[in-house]
């Protein structure tokens, strides 16, 4: 298999079936080497913050989100924002990520005037709000979503996170999260913010209840984003966490609408329905061959532990995501390995790697 | 250098010290692993193992220190323990019908008489008539030995006799006397670990072998340690499986870092290699992981442990699984690393071999 052929999805989605995995990890690798042939696996420090996890989306994958009538439902305070930005800027972070649920109280003055305060006060990457936010935000305040970016940006919004993808398949959407934005939206979103210079990563959740199908369509979906916009700087493949979640405690009627090409048993058990190793690297190493046209696949060390995170550097990942200086979504289901910045160091040093901080746009700020 | 030993090993011949450290060395990962898998399957085909077993530790009170344990305890130190007879009985009692194997390892005891262990064993099986014994380290087997005064030909025969199936493989850590001195000073030597298992085999016990990795033993250490197994092995033929032990920092006086994953999938891709006469490599799942030991199956290793139930040694020095897998979830790791799952018992026998469903993903 050249590198330089562009693979098809016919082609995609027989290796994602029928190949051999260290065939295809070891392809997946020599296309690592040669697009990073320095040897160096980057990082970056950053934190999650969470301003809401009230969500009127209520995904069935998801275990953050709270009701708005919740004794648990928060909106973060100005005061603790600052203190979290503090904390993460003297730890050397240069990013913070600011997600949260699709609040229907907050309208865009709320996200602009948080944007305002936190660029008056740091010098800080914001790397926030997923597409359906954007969305969410556009269509209450009666905007087009190229006018609601633009003021996003205006206020201090530096790049967008490639979260809310899931599989972008309507026919899974339409099961996991029949509330969230479908498919088109989100790609929408994404070609707006390119086309206003705001770049962004792009995720996918698999292991639920997707075909092989459908994750072929979403690499394919994304690289023809990327070929008209090229605003993509990282593709992040994840795999579901069922712990806590409510698809997870409904799994045999969401079982049966899976292919009845594969029927699988139903059982109680949410170990079993996520991805396993296997497939992670499978799908890990498919994603580096299909997306010629975009330059970093992170590893999830958050889903797969550190282990498998360094496994991952030799099935087509370069790039250890961050180092999460806080995390709540996917500790919400149930997972939560804590790592700090010199664990990944070490393990970017021990698989062979030169360790190297990054900036949000792939610059390199410090080699370890 | 990786395509002679490649050709070697295609060839069916054997490898050298040498051509092993140059493997560990060797950064083409994804080469190594398929020529594990072609040794791997020229033995057992496409299939892994499971067990359906348990763990029980009948004390944590051990008259060693070593420096990797985080398990061990001093008599009447806070978190010591002992089990009597009747407490483990009922933990056999609570065991899923389905359990094939009891799995027993303890530490050294001062004051247990050697007949505790003989009761312990006799009460199981008479029991639990159906479920194997894979009980003891050659460390403890040599303790009994010298509390016993029998010789450790005598010593090991009792607990035949008393119904004991086959030996563990733990306590071979690394075999290299400077390693090992710094690893666990007052345990057995390599060279007694090695009489120990020698013996046993000449009595009709088989037994297991492993490897305590990833500490400050070097490439060169581990080769020593599996050609030293090897050479056992073409003696004797008594050894099951090999298991390399991934080493866990947490807890423990030695600390340090967790090995790798791409070490821990070289070191069972190499252990293939070179224990060509071993018919069966083991990826423990509660060290490597469950996720890191579905890839070994990749890698050569043909055989991921059981169910375990309640494992308390790793668990003790920061393991980051969970104390038990389920069969199903052992049956699901298998299948879609697309291995064909055989249940088995203490010998490799197979109980239930499961339907190979190509499900892809």
């Amino acid at each position: 298999m050249g590198v330089e052929m562009r693979i098809d999805k016919k082609t995609a989605l027989n290796l994602l079936r029928n190949s051999d995995l260290l065939e295809l990890g070891k392809t997946a690798d020599g296309i690592r080497k040669d697009l990073h042939p320095d040897g160096i696996v980057t990082f970056i420090v950053d934190r999650n913050i969470n301003y809401t996890n009230v969500c009127i989306n209520k995904c069935r994958f998801c275990a953050f989100y709270r009701d708005p009538d919740s004794p648990e439902a928060y909106i973060l305070k100005e005061e603790q924002l600052f203190e979290k930005i503090r904390e993460t800027i003297h730890q050397g972070g240069t990013q913070i990520l600011i997600q949260g649920g699709l609040h229907p109280a907050l309208d865009l003055s709320f996200y602009t005037e948080m944007l305002k305060s936190i660029k008056k006060r740091f010098d800080i990457n914001v790397h926030g709000f997923s597409p359906p936010e954007i969305s969410y935000i556009a269509g209450k305040s009666g905007l087009t979503l190229r006018e609601t970016l633009l003021i996003l940006k205006d206020a201090g919004l530096d790049s967008i996170p490639g979260g809310g993808a899931e599989i972008l398949s309507d026919r899974v959407r339409a099961v996991l999260s029949p509330k969230k934005i479908r498919s088109s939206e989100w790609l929408e979103v994404m070609e707006e913010a390119h086309g206003v210079g705001i770049k962004s990563t792009a995720t996918m959740m698999f292991g639920s209840i997707e075909g092989e199908e459908d994750i072929v369509e979403h690499l394919d979906a994304i690289r023809t984003l990327q070929d008209r916009t090229g605003g993509f700087t990282a593709f992040i493949p994840w795999s579901f966490q069922p712990g806590n979640t409510e698809i997870a405690k409904q799994e045999p009627e969401v079982r049966s609408q899976k292919s009845d090409k594969n029927p699988q048993p139903a059982t109680r058990n949410p170990q079993l329905i996520t991805a396993t190793a296997v497939d992670y690297l499978r799908i890990l190493s498919l994603s580096r061959l299909y997306l010629d046209n975009i330059r970093n696949i992170q590893a999830s060390w958050v889903t797969q532990g550190l282990k498998m995170a360094q496994a991952a550097l030799r099935f087509g990942a370069n790039d250890f995501g961050s180092t999460m200086i806080e995390e709540n979504v996917v500790k919400a289901a149930g997972v939560s390995y804590r790592v700090t910045r010199e664990d990944i160091i070490n393990s970017i040093r021990q698989t062979g790697f030169r360790p190297a901080q990054r900036d949000t746009h792939y610059n390199i700020i410090k080699y370890f | 250098m990786i395509e002679t030993i490649e050709q070697k090993i295609i060839a069916g011949e054997r490898i050298t010290f040498e051509e092993a450290v140059a493997l560990f060395q060797d950064d083409d990962i994804h080469t190594l692993g398929k020529l594990a898998t072609s040794v791997a399957e020229k033995k057992n085909g496409n299939r892994a193992y499971f067990i359906q077993n348990r763990h029980i530790n009948p004390t944590n009170i051990c008259v060693n220190r070593c420096r990797f344990c985080a398990f061990s305890r001093s008599k009447g130190e806070k978190g010591a323990f002992e089990l009597s007879i009747d407490e483990i009985s009922r933990k056999m009692e609570l065991s899923p019908e389905g359990l094939r194997e009891v799995h027993i390892v303890g530490g050294l005891h001062p004051d247990r008489a050697f007949g505790y262990y003989l009761s312990l064993l006799r009460m199981i099986k008479k029991h639990f008539p159906h479920i194997h014994i894979k009980a003891f380290t050659a460390v403890e087997v040599d303790y009994f030995s010298r509390i016993s005064n029998l010789g450790l030909r005598d010593t090991l025969l009792s607990l035949k006799d008393s119904g004991l199936d086959a030996m563990t493989g733990g306590g071979a850590e690394i075999f290299a006397g400077n390693i090992r001195e710094r690893l666990c000073p007052e345990k057995i030597t390599g060279e007694r670990w090695l009489e120990v298992h020698k013996t046993a085999h000449l009595c009709g016990i088989k037994t297991n072998a492993t490897m305590l990795y990833g500490h400050f033993e070097s490439y060169g250490d581990r080769i020593d340690h599996l050609v030293r197994l090897r050479k056992l092995q073409d003696l004797t033929g008594g050894f099951q499986a090999f298991i390399p032990l991934s080493y866990h920092p947490k807890n423990t006086d030695m600390g340090g870092r967790y090995p790798s994953g791409i070490d821990d999938l070289k070191t069972i891709a190499i252990s293939r290699l070179v224990l060509d006469n071993f018919p069966h490599i083991k990826a423990y799942w509660v060290m490597l992981g469950e996720k890191l030991s579905q890839v070994a199956l990749l890698f050569g290793a043909d055989d991921i442990d059981g169910t375990v139930i309640e494992e308390k040694i790793t668990h003790a020095a920061g393991a980051m699984t969970g104390e038990g897998l389920t069969k199903e979830q052992m049956i699901n790791l298998i299948r879609k690393a697309g291995k064909i799952p055989v249940e088995r018992d203490a010998f490799y026998k197979a109980v239930t071999v499961y339907g190979c469903r190509n499900e892809n993903r």
